[in-house]
């Protein structure tokens, strides 16, 4: 029989994130698969009780907690130190735990020191027979592999967006304090702060209903012989602007500002989707100048609803992935889309 | 105040990622469609760290720059040709698989092995790179294990900026959720960093630099040692591609403001 804990932490504000609700359903799902063993809730942060009591009547049969200064910030050492305890405390022989960059950066090394293994970019979960199988992918979201362990614990990462969230009841939940002393040695890095770009200026929004990629075609000379860069960045900006989507962008357009080139004043490697970059979950996906193969288009492999705007009607980037190919000319028609949602 | 590194870069390689990949199965464990015949690349993140490690050495003299890499050493040395033309280092050659489907607790130990074999190791100065998931198991799993093998516990992922300070602490810059960057510091070494692009463009080819590396590279090569590394606990079920293939409406000859109209309904709904 398995025994199954839920890892999870706080936010900023002490609530838990809506990742942790996805991996919350998730270990439900799990536990009723293999005929109902117990779930522990393993809950790190500097106050975690708003945490617990937010998923009080979600029916675990325990709430444990590492809590305290040293553990309000991601870090490493104390992170690892809290997760530790806590697997040791539930005995857990399958963790789960939503691939927030907090946990991802710090729970293979705590599969480590308990001598288990550990599976991230989980997107699916499994029981048959009692056994656990999870879903991921290899190759950068290019094959998809069901597998299975027998080393345990097995601690589970669940992608963000991969799960229904769970909805349940809130209430006071007990929790039992696990105790974690850090020694100065674990002190060594200190987290002074983020860096982020200003509301308007950000442009990534793991949240949006819609992300809009953009492709190397936004930079490239158009049908009078010229490039049109600063109109490019100024329709692009106002569509981001007007609907709040997430901007994701190709590799290409991403890598001409090393090459010297004109390019979009606002897009960063952390825009990159695909091979090299992220593959978002959002709801609707609309790609505008994006060309390519398989290899390109994985970074929309996990958006639901797909149009795109391009010029070649054989485009691999589209044909047989988008829900939807305009063959037009995407300055034209984005234009003319922040006319009319402008005016809604 | 500058400090002279030992800095090892953990790096391996994968197919070029505009090969069509298939899955098939092998003997023991998944493999890859004429995975012997696919021409490889430096793993694109480990390449990153490798040439933010190249920048660090250069701006702090005395430090030296060591690639260690599991790989089938026929295939490393196709891609040592051309990668040791971009920045110096000395290779630590393990001769393994480096498939996607092995299991990155065993890649780790071999790795963690071999940095530990490095003469002169001092963990003082030591800063072990490497990029912060592969192209082929995609896990972010090698490099904490490597680190906690090697006892390093001040560990960053998604690293994008290391700064050297003036009192020889180290400000690190790591990608976090939602297009945000943590900024930490660290009193100095031991530390680990896994990056992900980091700010440097790839270095031009040097002939002089691949000249100099290849003198430590073909010995380091031949001397390489065998990594038995697999998949041992693991048991796939299955590994396919996926299939899905959409029916893709086409519009054509439509008017950009009929065309406008659709996708502001369609974003709306």
């Amino acid at each position: 029989m398995e025994n199954i804990l839920l890892l999870v932490h706080t936010e900023a504000d002490g609530s838990l994130a809506k990742s942790a609700l996805e991996s919350l359903q998730a270990a439900q799902s799990l536990a009723g698969g293999l005929g109902g063993p117990a779930l522990t809730i393993g809950i790190v942060g500097e106050k975690i009780q708003a945490a617990a009591n937010q998923i009080a009547g979600c029916g675990a049969a325990k709430f444990l907690g590492v809590e305290g200064a040293d553990f309000a910030q991601p870090r490493y050492a104390s992170d690892a130190a809290a997760a530790e305890a806590l697997c040791k405390a539930a005995e857990a022989t399958v963790v789960i735990a939503p691939a927030t960059s907090r946990w991802t950066r710090v729970l293979a090394g705590v599969a480590a020191r308990l001598n288990g293994r550990v599976e991230t970019h989980v997107t699916g979960l499994r029981a048959e027979d009692c056994a656990v199988s999870v879903t991921r992918w290899y190759y950068r979201q290019r094959m998809e592999a069901v597998l299975s362990r027998t080393q345990r614990p097995w601690v589970l990462l669940i992608d963000p967006g991969s799960q229904p969230a769970w909805e349940g009841a809130t209430g006071t939940a007990v929790v039992e304090t696990i105790a974690v002393t850090l020694p100065e040695s674990s002190k060594r890095t200190t987290v002074t702060g983020l860096r982020a770009p200003s509301a308007d200026a950000q442009t990534i929004r793991p949240d949006a209903d819609l992300l809009f990629v953009t492709g190397a075609g936004w930079t490239k000379k158009q049908a009078d012989g010229q490039t049109h860069v600063p109109e490019a960045e100024q329709i692009i900006f106002n569509f981001l602007k007007l609907t709040r989507a997430s901007l994701g962008s190709s590799k290409s357009l991403v890598d001409l500002g090393g090459e010297g080139q004109a390019v979009i004043s606002f897009l960063t490697h952390l825009n990159q989707i695909g091979q090299t970059g992220s593959t978002p979950r959002h709801p609707k996906g609309l790609s505008t100048c994006c060309h390519g193969e398989e290899p390109h288009a994985v970074g929309w492999r996990f958006i639901k609803e797909r149009r795109a705007i391009s010029l070649d009607a054989n485009c691999g980037w589209a044909r047989g992935k988008a829900d939807v190919l305009y063959i037009a000319d995407a300055f034209a028609v984005m234009a003319k889309v922040n006319e009319l949602v402008g005016a809604q | 105040m500058s400090t002279a590194y030992q800095i090892v870069v953990c790096g391996s390689i994968v197919p070029d990622p505009l090969q069509t990949l298939e899955p098939v199965s092998g003997p023991a464990d998944p493999a890859l469609k004429n995975e012997a015949m696919l021409p490889s690349v430096l793993d694109p993140w480990a390449g990153h760290a490798l040439f933010e490690a190249a920048n660090l050495a250069k701006n702090n003299p005395g430090s030296k720059v060591y690639l260690v890499s599991l790989a089938p050493k026929a295939k490393l040395q196709q891609v040592m040709m051309t990668l040791a033309q971009k920045v110096p280092f000395e290779l630590v050659a393990l001769d393994g698989s480096a498939s996607g489907f092995t299991d990155a607790f065993e890649t780790a130990g071999a790795l963690a092995d071999a940095i530990l074999g490095i003469p002169g190791l001092d963990k003082s100065k030591l800063l072990v790179f490497g990029g912060w998931e592969s192209a082929s198991r995609c896990a972010g799993v090698t490099m904490q294990v490597i680190g906690e093998k090697l006892g390093i516990v001040d560990q960053f992922q998604g690293v994008d900026e290391l700064k050297v300070n003036a009192d020889g602490s180290l400000e690190i810059l790591e990608r976090i959720d939602g297009g945000k960057h943590q900024i930490s510091t660290c009193s100095g070494a031991p530390a680990l960093l896994g990056w992900a692009t980091g700010n440097l463009p790839e270095p031009k080819n040097n002939p002089q630099v691949g000249m100099a590396n290849m003198r430590v590279v073909m010995p380091a090569l031949q001397k390489a040692k065998p990594a038995p590394v697999g998949a041992g606990g693991i048991a796939f079920a299955s590994v396919a591609l996926p299939k899905q293939l959409r029916e893709t409406r086409i519009v054509k000859d439509a008017a950009p403001e009929e065309i406008a109209r659709e996708i502001v309904e369609w974003i709306s709904k």
